[in-house]
């Protein structure tokens, strides 16, 4: 190994060491400055050095949108491998208009592609928050709410988890490193056959990480416990009573321990836990049931929940 | 340096909305006749496109667009960093640095999602379709009346 091919690994060795332990910033631009400036490296490998370095700085909180938009689509494009999706026209029209009437008051209101919901033709009591935006909700869990007040709760639950980004979070850091790496790279229009290549295979892992997240591993306590606060508040905000996550919870309680811990229940800290903690954010109002929305929840869901 | 300090404390202290430009970050970013959720919709804006914002006021920037409308876009539609609209442009090129500047469609985009699909290891049929749900302002409006739900608070 020459001088400089072995500086430019003792460089990007040191950055990678100095970003991990001292979360320092900038340090990319001083290696490789350091490099040109002793006429270590050229030009080009200076530009490489610096890359490298802004790349394993970078986290999933810096894919864009539009990055988390086709992510997003790939994870429900997966987890529809799984769960057949449930082709009711009424259905799906009526938890669309309940879910972006509630993403309007998340904190993230706007996505790349926006808020879409869509019912899984699955008796697990279950529902998938794909990043971007896109929300996939089951039978079994129609089946668990009995208001559109509860169903309104566990789809602010996951819009939350939307907003807060927990599904990039899934992603494994060596996977976003080697993506930033090839996209800091790439300075042609479309990328060659190998960068695009060795990109899709990184989204596929990527992907992967979420899909494995969502239906098998769970998402932390921490941020589970996130999403139910921020249901809360999306509820007040929206209008409904705070109190459906309260009696949601409890219902789901009910039937998971019937459930043989699948489903929601293996990738959730259990219902009567996460009411224990939100019990005192939760604000009783008195608000009663209201007959409009009552009547519209059954008449759209009244097939799904008697299993017809 | 005390007149910098001074410059400095004046305009903290002083509340004056700094205008600067902010791109948007989503396909269609809702430009609102008031900073809320529910305030009409007055304009849309596309990926990319440039604005002038002030100072944002519990998530809402107030925003000039390029033909002078003015509005409220939330926070979440838009992003300090510039857009430019073709991947590969040459950042250097212009002297600003990658990190001030995100590329629209570098990365995990378009071209990925058909090597996906052309790989045939994804079906995004289903996907198409859910994304094409789409929900109106005034069918919102007119959802949340029938329901009687209060608010639309912040």
């Amino acid at each position: 190994m020459n001088g400089r091919y072995l500086f430019a690994a003792i460089a990007v060795v040191g950055l990678l060491g100095t970003v991990l332990f001292c979360g320092c910033e900038g340090v990319g631009d001083v290696g490789a400055e350091i490099g040109r400036a002793t006429g270590v490296l050229t030009d080009d490998e200076a530009e490489s050095v610096r890359r490298g370095a802004q790349a394993v700085e970078k986290t999933f909180q810096d894919l864009t949108p539009e990055q988390e938009y086709y992510i997003g689509r790939a994870v429900v494009a997966e987890v529809l491998q799984s769960y057949p999706p449930l082709d009711r026209p009424e259905a799906n029209d009526y938890l669309n208009l309940l879910g972006q009437s509630l993403a309007v008051f998340s904190d993230r209101p706007e996505t790349f592609g926006g808020y879409h919901f869509l019912l899984l033709d699955s008796d697990e009591v279950n529902a998938f928050a794909a990043p971007g935006g896109l929300i996939l909700v089951t039978r079994g869990m129609i089946q668990c709410c009995q208001s559109e007040d509860e169903l309104a709760a566990v789809l602010a639950h996951e819009i939350c988890h939307v907003s807060l980004k927990h599904g990039l979070s899934a992603i494994k850091q060596s996977r976003l490193t080697s993506a930033f790496t090839i996209i800091g790279a790439e300075t042609a229009k479309q990328m060659g056959g190998e960068e695009l290549a060795a990109l899709t295979e990184e989204f596929e892992g990527s992907v992967g990480d979420v899909v494995m997240t969502l239906t098998t591993s769970g998402y932390s306590r921490k941020q589970e416990t996130r999403a139910d606060a921020g249901a809360v508040e999306v509820l007040r905000r929206a209008g409904y009573p705070e109190t459906s996550i309260m009696t949601m919870l409890a219902r789901m309680d009910e039937r998971l321990s019937h459930s043989g811990g699948l489903g929601f229940a293996k990738t959730h800290p259990s219902a009567a836990g996460r009411a224990q903690t939100l019990s005192s954010k939760v604000v009783d109002t008195g608000a009663g049931v209201n007959a409009v929305r009552q009547q519209r929840f059954t008449a759209a869901m009244q097939s799904i929940i008697a299993g017809t | 340096m005390k007149i910098k300090v001074l410059a400095v404390l004046l305009v903290m202290t002083a509340g004056v909305a700094l205008a600067g430009p902010m791109s948007v970050q989503v396909r269609n970013g809702k430009v609102r006749a008031t900073p809320s959720q529910l305030g009409k919709i007055v304009a849309t804006v596309d990926y990319g496109a440039q604005v002038q914002a002030g100072d944002v006021q519990n998530g809402w920037y107030p925003v000039t667009l390029p033909d002078g409308q003015t509005g409220w876009l939330h926070e979440s539609a838009l992003t300090k960093k510039r857009i430019a609209m073709s991947a590969g442009t040459s950042d250097a090129a212009t002297g600003v640095s990658s990190d001030e500047v995100a590329l629209a469609g570098k990365g995990f985009n378009e071209q990925v999602e058909a090597k996906m699909k052309a790989d045939g290891k994804l079906d995004y049929t289903w996907v198409d379709r859910m994304a094409a749900f789409k929900v109106t302002e005034d069918q919102i409006a007119s959802f949340r009346a029938q329901g009687k739900l209060p608010g639309g608070a912040q």
